[in-house]
């Protein structure tokens, strides 16, 4: 019986003569969903499987098919009868592009039996010439398959044979997912033994010596094993030491290597193959030379075996020495060698006629940990989930590791230099900071953001769209943008007749929600703010969070920011100025030593409202009040006149008196929300949230400690700064909710817009579905800037009471959780684009359709 | 909302003025009701006396009953569409209502009064409120023979700063007959409602212009009139850029302007003669509209030579496949489009909205598919990497650059330059030193609203070199426009090539290739241009020369 063993991600080529039997043994052998076959995408194409006209269409479907299918990684087996060397090339072509084997399998059965096989099928037309000229192809061509390309060719020779064959999967040598670590990763060595034995001893690895005292092997800690990146060779003092102590790892199941470009060069040297004696593969040569011959075919040996890269840890973490595209990896064909090796190229070159380097880590949004050397820098720096651990050792810098999956660094320094650079190293990589390395397809379209707090949630195309132009036009440098605030819920609308909101309903909803305690804020009327402020002031050297943290080096210190992400001041001064003020109280108060932290990110409201919203009142609220005033006594006027006559305008005359009266009551609402300001002068701020810092996401904490927090900030500054008036109320003490429900119409009865009402431990869930975090209870007389000002005419008010909320809970919760996200993601030094998805999500959420007035 | 109808009975004459009654068709004596789908009126005379008399015309309308009556969905809404100035201010809803109940004066027949109802008498008509500029009621109005009386309303008593209103006290007196009286204000109270929010229907709009057939034809703005009624089809449904601008207590506006809106006459210059409509500042969006209107070079306008200048550049340096990176509403577009030295155009654009502008303009869906094919309208933005963007032969930024806050201009290099690396880049910008040539442009006050910064001829070299070495190109400058000796020519422009030089900019450093022995350092070679030196030398003032360097 014969096993033919296929790589478990290929692309199996079926080879033989129509009625050889490849359908009936890919159906024994495939899945139906794995087997794509000429036939049937013939049918497809023309509604009949036999019409030859239709062949060319209907390959050029089975190709883009069985392109998909790859793309994905999904083993995919072609039932056509390939006789044809043409048609196997096109076949090893989709192999390749998609970076997967090609395998054969050929089904050699006798003529005689093809052609019996047919004549028993009514619907095949063919003459028996037909199979004898496929038969004479295959035949020709058999030998030469393995040159056409495929890694393996399986020949089955007559019928027995190929029933009685079976599938064997294998591996990808570089699937090693089954390896968990945890690792430890380090970077290129090149030939530093002394460096290398330094930091294994740090690492905790206990090095084993031969009789001469070279290391020969290092026993990890615990279940750890390490990782080389490549580049053992070359330049330095001692590549043979190296290769030996590696070596002894690797045969000792103690460490995994990869190949650098040095070593690939090395073995071909080494090997008798002509290279140029440059970067440092002549000291490599003439150490080598010292060290017996046995020794020498070892270190070949060795080299030709490693494998280009390796995926590890269930696909969470990928090692390759140049680094690794996501496309790539996993992959088997030349260009996934050559980028692992050496890097991708642009295709440009440089004033010096050196290829300029493909930015690939720029552009990486894989899920797997991708950790490379190559490129020697002199700190490494996160750049989208990547790491390059090359600190060129070599050249004087250090020799580094990267502990896995605890993401700590460890070092050693370089006991000299041992190579002179042919320039300095380079500052770190920077592109982890780039502005550049957000991309169109990390926002754009229909997208599924996953969260941490409700699993996938969806933004829509037309949502991403309209946010795209606001944050491209209008907000701040998404480097700043770590967090946009969600929309809340108004409370359900009231049972009582006379209004439309009612704390009851409040205190009912999180009862009935099984929140024990709750805090009650009073809203505070202005514009939402959302304050970003680092520890050191502009121009000062000390930490310079801005940098460090955000890569912003402009000179701004932070942010204050509207709900869509739009800076809240147009002058670039106040906005440095209230940040100032905001960073003098936090000194006073303590809060940076407190929580650890160089930088704060506050939920605030600014007020008055009318420092933002002038443009709105200017158009709408104070415009409606214009209107109203004016068009209103004229009325009243000619109705008085009209009366005067005797006309029978009394009713009418009332009406309209009883409208001017709401009128007045519309622009005494908003006119409680506006005084002048002039820079900060008269700007108060509210923070009610401490939603992160360093290290920390702050939002999920009760709110009896922000509150506590931030009234040491107001105390700080109580000019700025306005406290948040408060009540926590035990939903199960009655007194303490009839003392809340009369704050609130006190409250609102003084002209405030109301209260929110939150659950005191602000992240509750109730089963499996989250509470909502929050929901106003607004005052009657605020309300009048929303519904109108005659709404609470009794005709009105029935009408307005069949208001549905539901949109507007289940958008509320969805904010609320991508802003959750946004902030883990961020405390966590997610790469930018992973921040900015969600942040972007939150933008593009407010931007679905929902009642206004909610 | 209100109006009031007074004839005054000139000395002498024989008939009383209370025969208003007759030709109005209703009755002084009492008081009478009128439903309407939108709301209810009331007809009622506040005076009636052989001397002078007064018919008022007064309709309530339901601002929440309209919209549930349209039954659509309430999420659909903005805020300024519950809340609103419809029952306060004339509009065409009072239009509406002035066209039903007095169907029969509109005619101009009388059964009881024919002569009277064919001849002219002293009128006066009030509106006390008309959401209109003063200008623009007299502009309206003053033709057709009244006097105007205008009087612009206080925004808010308590808040004096605020300054005044969009609305006005508007009295009209005249000698006219009722019946034109009336038409007129049928037909112009709809042309005066600068708000978009009104509900009426097409059918409605043909009664409208047929009632203007006596006077609309004298009219001097009759293609405004006519314009404005049948170009401003009311958005009832909030764009999500809208909803956005809403959630941020922004008018809609603000954020939702990267073309203009169509019927707002803004391309035909009419705000600049009407004001905008934002009361007291008097600030056009398009002070550029403005202000490069009255050229000195009053034949060609500044944007045609703008356009004519990109692309004559797109052909000194052979970009066959170009892209149009904010191409907005395509104008630049359509220069390409009918140009078949270009193959291949992609027009970009974040907004939405321009790129339906343009898809509309360029008349997309009936051109030939070999003309259509060239084209591809696509939403990008700057500020973002984009793929789909590489390997063409030249990018161009026209009037761009402008418009992108200072601290995102670096995204914008690196998308542009950086990722994106057409052959070359083709950037204009207004040049600041040139403002002082705009009359109508207050000093220090840039050509546009949304531009967020103007540059000299200086700043903007350096910049553009800067950017040249970070990614290994290399830049030349052009005046666009006539040169002034002075100030330099209203726009210039920059002609960016890919060099063969190494990037030193963001994307790479720190990545190249240490290893392999590269001898790197920063470009040497100091930034020229590559124009043919008789292009350059003839079109580069002296001035900008130096500058350069």
């Amino acid at each position: 019986m014969r096993t033919l063993t296929v790589p478990e991600l290929s692309l199996v080529v079926l080879v033989g003569t129509t009625g050889s039997g490849k359908s009936t043994f890919a159906g024994r052998h495939f899945l139906p969903t794995q087997v794509i076959s000429s036939d049937w995408c013939r049918g497809l194409v023309s509604d009949d499987e036999n019409d030859q006209s239709a062949t060319p269409d209907a390959f050029a479907l089975l190709h883009h098919l069985a392109g998909i299918r790859l793309r994905r990684g999904l083993l995919t087996v072609i039932d056509a009868t390939n006789v044809q060397p043409k048609a196997r090339e096109a076949l090893v072509k989709v192999a390749r592009e998609y970076d997967v084997l090609p395998v054969a399998i050929v089904l050699d059965v006798p003529e005689q039996v093809c052609r019996e096989r047919n004549e028993l099928r009514p619907d095949r037309v063919m003459g028996p010439h037909v199979i004898a000229r496929q038969r004479r192809e295959l035949r020709t061509h058999l030998r030469n398959l393995e040159r056409e390309g495929f890694r393996k060719v399986h020949v089955l020779h007559g019928v027995e044979e190929v029933e009685e064959a079976s599938i064997a999967y294998e591996k990808a040598y570089n699937d090693k997912r089954e390896l968990t670590g945890p690792f430890d990763v380090i970077g290129d060595v090149h030939g530093c033994r002394a460096e290398l034995e330094s930091l294994l001893v740090s690492l905790g690895y206990v090095l084993v010596r031969d009789e001469a005292g070279r290391a020969v092997d290092a026993v990890p800690p615990a279940t750890r094993t390490a990782v080389f990146v490549g580049d053992l060779v070359d330049r330095g003092p001692d590549t043979p030491g190296v290769l030996r102590l590696v070596m002894g790892m690797v045969e000792a199941g103690h460490a995994l290597c990869v190949p650098g470009n040095h070593e690939n060069k090395l073995v071909r040297a080494l090997t008798g193959r002509k290279v140029q004696l440059r970067h440092g593969i002549a000291e490599s040569l003439e150490q080598l030379e010292r060290e017996p011959e046995e020794f020498r075919k070892r270190v070949i040996e060795f080299c030709r075996g490693l494998i280009s890269h390796y995926v590890l840890d269930g696909g969470s973490l990928v090692v390759a020495h140049a680094g690794l595209k996501e496309a790539y990896q996993g992959r088997a064909s030349g260009r996934v060698r050559s980028f692992a090796l050496y890097g991708e190229t642009t295709g440009e070159t440089d004033e010096y006629g050196l290829p300029v380097r493909y930015p690939w880590a720029e552009e990486y949004r894989g899920s797997a940990m991708v950790l490379y050397g190559h490129t020697p820098v002199l700190e490494p720096a996160w750049v989208n989930n990547t790491l390059c651990l090359d600190t060129g050792c070599v050249f004087g810098g250090s020799l580094t590791a990267l502990r896995y999956p605890e993401r700590e660094l460890v070092a050693v320094p370089a006991e000299q230099v041992w190579y002179e650079p042919v320039r300095p190293l380079e500052p770190a990589a920077r592109a982890g900071r780039d502005p550049g390395v957000l991309d169109l397809g990390d926002v754009l379209g229909r997208r599924t953001v996953q969260t941490r707090l409700m699993g996938d949630l969806v933004v829509q195309e037309e949502n991403s769209a309209a946010a795209l132009e606001v944050m491209s036009r209008f907000a701040v440098d998404p480097r700043w943008l770590v967090y946009l605030p969600p929309t809340m819920a108004p409370v359900a609308t009231s049972s009582r007749e006379d209004v439309l909101e009612h704390p009851v309903e409040a205190f009912g909803y999180f009862a009935a929600a099984g929140v024990g305690r709750v805090v009650c804020e009073e809203k505070h009327m202005g514009s939402r703010a959302v304050v970003l402020v680092t520890k050191d002031a502009a121009g000062s050297e000390v930490g310079a969070a801005a940098a460090r943290r955000f890569g912003v080096t402009d000179g701004s210190t932070g942010v204050v920011v509207t709900r869509t992400g739009r800076p809240f001041f147009d002058s670039a001064a106040v906005t440095e100025d209230l940040l100032g003020r905001v960073r003098t109280a936090a000194d006073a108060a303590g809060l940076w030593e407190e929580l650890g932290t160089d930088w704060l990110l506050l939920d605030c409201e600014l007020l008055p409202w009318s420092a933002k919203a002038m443009g709105l009142l200017r158009d709408q609220y104070a415009a409606v009040g214009a209107a109203s005033r004016a068009g209103l006594g004229a009325t009243i006027a000619v109705l008085e006149q009209g009366a005067a006559r005797g006309l029978e305008v009394g009713e009418m005359l009332e009406e309209q008196r009883g409208r001017r009266e709401a009128a007045e009551s519309f622009t005494a609402a908003y006119g409680q929300y506006c005084w002048p300001t002039s820079g900060l002068d008269g700007v108060r701020l509210a923070p009610f949230q401490v939603l992160a810092a360093e290290g920390q996401v702050y939002a999920t904490r009760d709110h009896g400690w922000h509150l506590a927090l931030l009234d040491r900030l107001c105390a700080a500054d109580p000019v700025l700064f306005q406290a948040t008036a408060r009540r926590v109320v035990d939903l199960g003490d009655e007194a303490a909710v009839a003392e809340a429900t009369a704050w609130w119409e006190e409250l609102t009865g003084g002209g405030s817009e109301g209260m929110v009402v939150k659950p005191f431990d602000a992240l509750v869930r109730e089963g499996r579905r989250i509470v909502q975090p929050g929901v106003k209870c607004r005052g009657p007389e605020y309300l009048r800037i929303i519904y109108g000002p005659e709404y609470l005419e009794p005709r009105n008010l029935a009408r307005l009471r069949r208001r549905s909320l539901g949109r507007k809970q289940s958008l509320a919760l969805r904010e609320y959780v991508l802003g959750l996200e946004a902030l883990e993601r961020f405390v966590a030094r997610e790469p930018l684009y992973r921040v900015h998805e969600a942040v972007f999500a939150v933008l593009a959420l407010e931007s679905e359709p929902v009642d206004p007035r909610l | 909302m209100l109006v009031t109808i007074t004839a005054t009975r000139p000395a002498g004459a024989p008939w009383p003025a209370t025969d208003l009654g007759y030709l109005l068709a209703k009755n002084p004596a009492t008081v009478q009701s009128f439903s309407h789908g939108f709301g209810r009126s009331r007809v009622f005379y506040p005076e009636a006396d052989e001397a002078r008399c007064t018919a008022a015309l007064y309709l309530e309308i339901d601002p929440i009953g309209l919209i549930k009556s349209r039954n659509l969905d309430s999420a659909d809404f903005s805020l300024s569409q519950y809340v609103n100035d419809r029952p306060y201010a004339a509009s065409s809803l009072l239009a509406g209502a002035i066209g039903q109940v007095f169907r029969t004066a509109i005619r101009g027949t009388s059964k009881e009064r024919p002569q009277l109802a064919a001849a002219a008498m002293p009128l006066t008509l009030r509106l006390p409120v008309v959401s209109a500029t003063a200008a623009f009621v007299e502009r309206m109005f003053a033709p057709l023979g009244w006097t105007v009386t205008a009087t612009p309303l206080t925004l808010d008593p308590a808040f004096p700063a605020w300054g005044e209103s969009r609305y006005c006290d508007v009295t009209l007196t005249g000698e006219q007959r009722v019946c034109d009286a009336l038409s007129q204000l049928y037909v112009l109270l709809p042309v005066l409602d600068g708000s978009k929010h009104y509900w009426i229907d097409g059918e409605e709009v043909e009664k409208l212009l047929r009632a203007g057939e006596a006077w609309l034809p004298g009219h001097p703005d009759r293609e405004l009139i006519t314009r404005r009624y049948l170009g401003r089809r009311p958005t009832l449904v909030r764009s999500a850029l809208a909803r956005l601008a809403e959630s941020d207590e922004v008018p809609a506006a603000e954020l939702d302007n990267a073309v203009p809106e169509e019927g707002d006459g803004v391309e035909e210059g009419v705000v600049a003669a009407e004001g905008t409509g934002n009361g007291s500042d008097g600030t056009s969006d398009n002070a550029v509209a403005v202000a490069e209107a009255q050229e000195p070079s009053p034949h060609t306008s500044l944007a045609t030579l703008r356009h004519e200048a990109v692309v004559a550049a797109l052909k000194d340096v052979g970009g066959k496949s170009v892209l149009d990176l904010g191409c907005g509403g395509g104008a630049l577009l359509r220069h390409l489009l009918h140009d078949r030295y270009f193959t291949s155009i992609v027009g970009v654009d974040v907004s939405v909205r321009a790129l339906q502008y343009a898809a509309r303009k360029l008349r997309l869906e009936r051109q030939p598919e070999s003309v259509a094919a060239r084209l591809t309208l696509k939403q990008g933005s700057l500020t973002y990497t984009d793929a789909s963007l590489k390997g063409y032969d030249a990018a161009v930024l026209m009037e761009v650059i402008e418009h992108v806050d200072p601290p995102r201009l670096a995204s914008l290099e690196h998308a542009v330059f950086g990722a994106a690396r057409p052959e070359a880049v083709i950037v204009t910008t207004p040049n600041v030193e040139y403002n002082v040539r705009y009359e109508t442009l207050e000093a220090g006050r840039l050509r546009h609203r949304d531009h967020r910064f103007e540059w000299s001829r200086e700043e903007f070299a350096a910049w553009a070199e800067d950017v040249a070495a970070q990614y290994a190109y290399t830049v030349g400058f052009r005046p666009v426009g006539e040169v002034d000796p002075e100030v330099g020519a209203p726009t210039q422009m920059a002609v960016f090539r890919r060099g063969d030089g190494k990037i030193t900019g963001p994307t790479n450093a720190g990545r190249a290739e240490a290893d392999r022995g590269s001898q790197s350092t920063q470009p040497t070679q100091s930034p020229k241009s590559t124009q043919s030196p008789k292009s350059e030398s003839s079109e580069r003032s002296a001035k900008s020369e130096k500058e350069a360097n």
